[in-house]
């Protein structure tokens, strides 16, 4: 090949190569931050039980099962959108725990939340404060970690569940470590 | 016309008065202080290089956000028992990750990051160099007889027109 039109091709090359990364940066979520705590055991935690402020709820509520912990508020709108989906899912697998965080939320709001739109969760953790949200490394609702039978944290999804990310994402990985235990 | 002159003077003082009460219900960091004034420059000094993770594009100390208002909490109460800077970003990146500092520390993920703009710099240092002592190797061309005829009649056709 003719050398210096081979030569006057390398710009081009450049170009798309730089074009090329620009746009794959443009699909980018800048949002989304990864946790430092995958594949960590999950902090440690003392909280009350949102429906029954008599109970104390810690991390032994994780062990022997797969769960998927959503961290929530009656406050943020994206929970709200991802609840009907959440219903749904866990309608549909029996064998996942849901574990409700309550983030920053107070308890008759969050409860009126769940009479009027349903329950999708086992067992709801209650954390007015953010004492426990700031261990977990929260920074919005709605994020969804997923933690193993093992109490280890093997996922964080930022943002809320849809269809797709049930079925792309999170179930794959659930499904994964629901293998691992039996 | 002169009933207008209250109302005039009414409406700014108005909101100014509404921007007074607004701010004072914005988070400051004035709440935060130290029996140590030294502490309470540390304080301020870190929390203005930790980001907030709601908003970006805001430190934990100019942020408006809840989230950051909690971690400010946090990083007093730490400093209030007396630990070291060191921990409290050490606390911080534990939970956030790298994400909390606006400077990413040096690690094999961040090189690229860190030594790109050398490598680039030196690359087109390089072309340069390379470039310029290719001008110089190559000899002055000469012009032939038929170019320097060509040259003379082109000037003095250029002198004519002018």
């Amino acid at each position: 090949m003719n050398t210096s039109a081979s030569r006057a091709l390398i710009p081009l090359g450049i170009f798309l190569a730089l074009a090329g990364l620009l746009f794959y940066g443009l699909k980018l979520d800048p949002r989304e931050i990864p946790s430092p705590l995958i594949d960590k055991p999950a902090p440690d935690f003392t909280l009350e039980s949102l429906k029954d402020p008599s109970q104390t709820l810690t991390k032994e509520v994780l062990l022997g099962k797969v769960s998927l912990v959503n961290v929530w508020a009656s406050w943020c709108p994206s929970c709200r959108q991802e609840h009907a989906e959440l219903m749904r899912i866990a309608r549909q697998n029996q064998g996942v725990q849901f574990l409700g965080f309550n983030w920053k939320d107070t308890r008759p709001e969050a409860l009126q939340m769940l009479q009027q739109f349903g329950d999708p969760y086992t067992t709801i953790l209650y954390d007015p404060d953010n004492r426990s949200g700031i261990d977990w490394g929260v920074y919005g609702a709605p994020e969804t970690f997923i933690v193993d039978p093992q109490g280890i944290i093997r996922h964080k999804h930022v943002g809320p569940i849809d269809a797709r990310v049930w079925e792309q994402e999170i179930r794959p990985i659930v499904e994964q470590y629901q293998a691992k235990k039996s | 016309m002169t009933l207008s002159h209250p109302n005039r003077l009414v409406a700014p003082l108005a909101l100014a008065a509404t921007l007074a009460l607004g701010a004072a219900h914005a988070f400051t960091l004035e709440e935060f202080t130290f029996e140590d004034p030294a502490r309470t420059d540390e304080f301020k000094d870190l929390v203005g290089e930790l980001r907030c993770l709601v908003c970006q594009n805001e430190s934990l100390a100019g942020s408006q956000a809840s989230v950051a208002q909690d971690l400010r909490k946090e990083v007093y109460r730490m400093m209030q028992e007396g630990k070291s800077r060191d921990e409290v970003v050490e606390f911080l990146v534990a939970r956030y990750g790298d994400f909390v500092l606006y400077e990413p520390p040096i690690k094999p993920s961040t090189y690229i990051l860190w030594f790109g703009p050398f490598l680039f710099f030196g690359l087109g240092g390089f072309m340069l160099l390379r470039a310029i002592q290719r001008k110089k190797a190559e000899p002055e061309q000469e012009l032939s007889q038929a170019e320097r005829e060509r040259l003379q009649q082109l000037l003095a056709k250029t002198d004519r027109n002018d």
